[in-house]
């Protein structure tokens, strides 16, 4: 019989040991996620044309970039925390793991910043 | 790698299962997911650089093989958004038992049939647009 208390196993369990930190982000970033995917698929697919004018004038609209850039930041730390659960569940190795591991985190930071970057040189380029 | 088992027991299930079904693919469409992020964010570096690079993109993801690649997408999409929502209300307690479970279960596949044709049907036929 283990005399820890639930609380204390929730706190501090799992590999990770991170209790439920990864499972309640993965909540969150999914909740914010509904609502932005929709509005990206109803806004791109009401775009009159995809050639590069209409789309950076869409972009440079205050709401859109801002929609934009919490889509990617969002979308890439769900991603991550999506990929991160596939790997620790299939790679059993522990070197092979961790070198997966930081690739993919590492991949997820710069697709985050690569696209929050794009985001705001289009719509700052507008003030310019 | 350890003696004692490591989840998941693959081999242990009936792979007919819908339980495993609904769950294994909603893996897979969230991995798919992730590689359309990676394309979502092609794209917008690609508005974010001249409109001489732009059109060379824009030729690249209008190619006729990536229909597929976005009707893929599509699918990912509607599926992972229904399977998400569904274990949202797990998450909160409720539809957890069997027959709740079996019949959300279908209500999943068939919500994102229908979202999958709804979005293929404005992507493609709605306005003549490329891509």
């Amino acid at each position: 019989m283990s005399l820890r208390s639930p609380l204390g196993r929730v706190l501090g369990a799992g590999p990770a040991r991170q209790g439920v930190h990864h499972w309640w982000m993965q909540r969150l970033s999914s909740l914010a996620l509904v609502p932005l995917t929709v509005w990206f698929l109803v806004g791109l697919l009401a775009l009159p044309s995809l050639d590069h004018a209409t789309v950076a004038a869409w972009m440079r609209q205050g709401p859109t970039a801002l929609l934009l850039v919490l889509l990617v930041l969002t979308a890439a730390w769900h991603s991550q925390l999506g990929v991160r659960v596939v790997v620790e569940d299939y790679v059993h190795e522990a070197a092979t793991r961790a070198l997966c591991l930081v690739t993919l985190s590492f991949a997820h930071i710069a697709l985050a910043a690569a696209g929050v970057f794009a985001v705001l040189r289009v719509a700052f380029a507008a003030a310019a | 790698m350890p003696a004692r088992p490591l989840s998941p027991h693959l081999s242990v299930y009936k792979m007919s299962r819908y339980t495993l079904a609904t769950s294994i693919f909603n893996r897979f469409t969230g991995l798919g997911l992730s590689l359309g992020l990676l394309l979502l964010v092609y794209w917008l570096v690609a508005v974010a650089s001249t409109a001489r690079a732009y059109q060379g993109a824009a030729h690249f993801l209008s190619l006729g093989f990536m229909k597929i690649v976005y009707l893929g997408l599509i699918l990912a999409f509607s599926y992972h958004l229904s399977a998400g929502i569904r274990h949202l209300l797990w998450d909160t307690g409720r539809g957890l038992e069997r027959t709740e479970s079996q019949r959300s279960a279908w209500l999943v596949v068939a919500a994102s049939m229908a979202l999958t044709l709804l979005i293929a049907y404005y992507a493609w036929h709605a306005g003549a647009r490329s891509p």
